[in-house]
């Protein structure tokens, strides 16, 4: 990139692809490409069973108990905005509380705002710590009666903090409240299991985890989706139509109108195989590694201020940081010369920046492709901002 | 000359460290806001009138040093000049960067050269250009 080797550090912004991925989009397209769930020939018969072959892939991969509570959304975004228009639509009403936290990428933020609007719903917010974990010290006081639904990352995509969910989703158990988590930057990084750590609903994105653009999951625990009314409304989504009025497909079908992103899905699944090939843990274990070296050298360089907790256990692969004097814009531009790819500015998550009194952070994220030699590239980087802005910082 | 190096100059960086025409105005004719959502950038520009001439001008923002350099140039080149010569400059700065030209800025507007370097690298265009879109605005409310 630019003449030098490209660094690329800004996988919490989309993952880079293995050939497998690709070549089963490629393969789709040059051997396999029809219409799903109508074709009554072959082909259209082999492009279905290659799709809903990832439904089960993916249910098995977080843990869920069967295929129909997998839901393909496009993404993140659209996952967290079916729950909104569906589910909350049903569910929320005047009065009632939405809990948030300060530290929410706004596709988990916006929609419940737009929610709360229309249905005149409180939104609350769980405050941080300086190292930016959740302060849970009035959590009783935050998750009241009134709570119906409490929304939340597994982690950060700017600090990388993972948070307690545990201690959140038992809370919201004793009044009743249902949970979303936000699994965009946790499911890529920590073996996930949605059964077990008791999720009502969990959305996530495909390309974030080696997969394609345009390809996201909703998975709620059945009994909730079987009350969750369609939110658009087309082909597939239905059982029989009239010309006044319809009904509706069981799970999931209900749930997904019109033709999906079929080579997507079917890219997908490919993606998920490699990540299984490695294992949750080993890559867990190797950003860990990551971390700890970028950590240490980034305290070494001096001067830069670096957001996030230090305890390792509830940090991701993620570092955010910010070179005083010098604005994340510059540092980014002076980095893109050297070929190192970084994240600079507000990350989608304003409030946060608000919080901390900044315009917004660097950061550099790490996947499981990642080398140690991409945290020196990085240093090299940092120093040549030094040199350029010493020139006047000096002064 | 690196392109880091050609863009972050003495120049820009002194205009960065050492805002000229920093502040508000409190009895400004014509004020105007410009954002960059994406990336956040703010300038605010004002100016006060005598007749057609800019007797007095000042800005107000937050964000990366192109962003602010070029805020702190424009109204450096500005102050004491006519509308028409605003309307001009913007003219000829904005074809600098967005039409590929040549510069050929009079002398008092040189520093106005060492933005040039932006056009290497498309994502910072923005914000060069925020301070110049937001003068653009006041421009068009004013004819």
């Amino acid at each position: 990139m630019n003449g030098k080797p490209l660094v690329f550090l800004d996988s919490a912004a989309s993952s880079q692809k293995p050939k497998s991925v690709i070549d089963t989009i490629r393969h789709y397209y040059e051997a396999e490409n029809a219409n799903i769930h109508r074709g009554v020939y072959s082909l259209s018969q082999k492009a279905t069973e290659k799709y809903e072959m990832t439904r089960i892939k993916a249910s098995r991969f977080i843990g869920a108990a069967c295929a129909k509570v997998v839901i393909f959304t496009r993404n993140t975004t659209e996952s967290i905005n079916l729950v909104a228009q569906s589910w909350g639509r049903t569910n929320i009403h005047e009065g009632d509380e939405i809990v948030l936290t300060e530290l929410e990428h706004h596709s988990n933020l916006v929609p419940w705002q737009m929610l709360a609007q229309e249905k005149q719903a409180v939104l609350k917010f769980i405050p941080l710590n300086p190292d930016s974990t959740l302060d849970l010290s009035n959590i009783d006081e935050i998750i009241t009666e009134r709570v119906k639904l409490v929304a939340l990352a597994q982690m950060s995509n700017v600090t990388g903090t993972i948070h307690d969910l545990d201690a959140i989703i038992k809370r919201a158990r004793q009044v009743g409240a249902k949970v979303l988590v936000d699994g965009a930057q946790g499911i890529c990084h920590l073996p996930t299991n949605v059964q077990k750590q008791d999720f009502d609903f969990y959305a996530f994105s495909a390309h974030k985890m080696l997969g394609p653009t345009g390809v996201g999951i909703l998975y709620a625990k059945e009994e909730i989706l079987d009350t969750m009314p369609p939110w658009m409304g087309g082909g597939d989504m239905i059982s029989r139509v009239w010309k006044e009025k319809s009904t509706y497909a069981d799970l999931p079908a209900r749930l997904e109108a019109g033709t999906p992103n079929i080579s997507g899905v079917i890219g997908f699944g490919a993606a998920l195989e490699y990540l299984e090939s490695v294992g949750m843990q080993e890559i867990r274990n190797h950003e860990l590694e990551l971390l700890q070296y970028a950590l240490d050298r980034l305290e070494d360089f001096g001067g830069l201020e670096l957001y996030g907790t230090s305890d390792l256990s509830k940090r991701g692969g993620v570092i955010s940081f910010n070179f005083p004097g010098v604005h994340p814009h510059d540092v980014g531009s002076i980095l893109d010369e050297e070929g190192i790819a970084i994240r600079v500015g507000h990350h989608c998550a304003q409030p946060f920046m608000e919080f901390k009194g900044i315009a917004g952070t660097c950061r550099a994220s790490f996947y499981l492709y990642n080398t140690k030699e991409d945290v020196d590239a990085l240093l090299v980087g940092l120093k040549k901002v030094k040199e350029i802005f010493g020139r006047v910082l000096k002064r | 000359m690196s392109l880091s190096d050609s863009l972050y100059q003495e120049v820009l960086l002194d205009h960065y460290q050492n805002p000229r025409h920093h502040g508000r105005l409190e009895h400004a004719h014509l004020h105007e806001e410009g954002v960059n959502p994406l990336c956040g950038d703010e300038v605010e520009l004002f100016l006060e009138l005598d007749g057609n001439t800019i007797s007095k001008i000042s800005f107000l923002g937050k964000g990366c040093s192109i962003s602010q350099a070029s805020a702190s140039m424009l109204t450096d080149s500005l102050y004491g000049k006519t509308l028409d010569e605003a309307k001009s400059l913007l003219h000829e700065f904005k074809e600098m960067l967005l039409e590929d030209k040549e510069p050929n800025f009079a002398e008092e507007y040189e520093d106005l050269e060492s933005l040039e370097a932006v056009k290497k690298i498309p994502a910072r265009i923005k914000c060069a250009t925020l301070a110049w879109n937001t003068l653009e605005k006041i421009l068009k409310k004013n004819h």
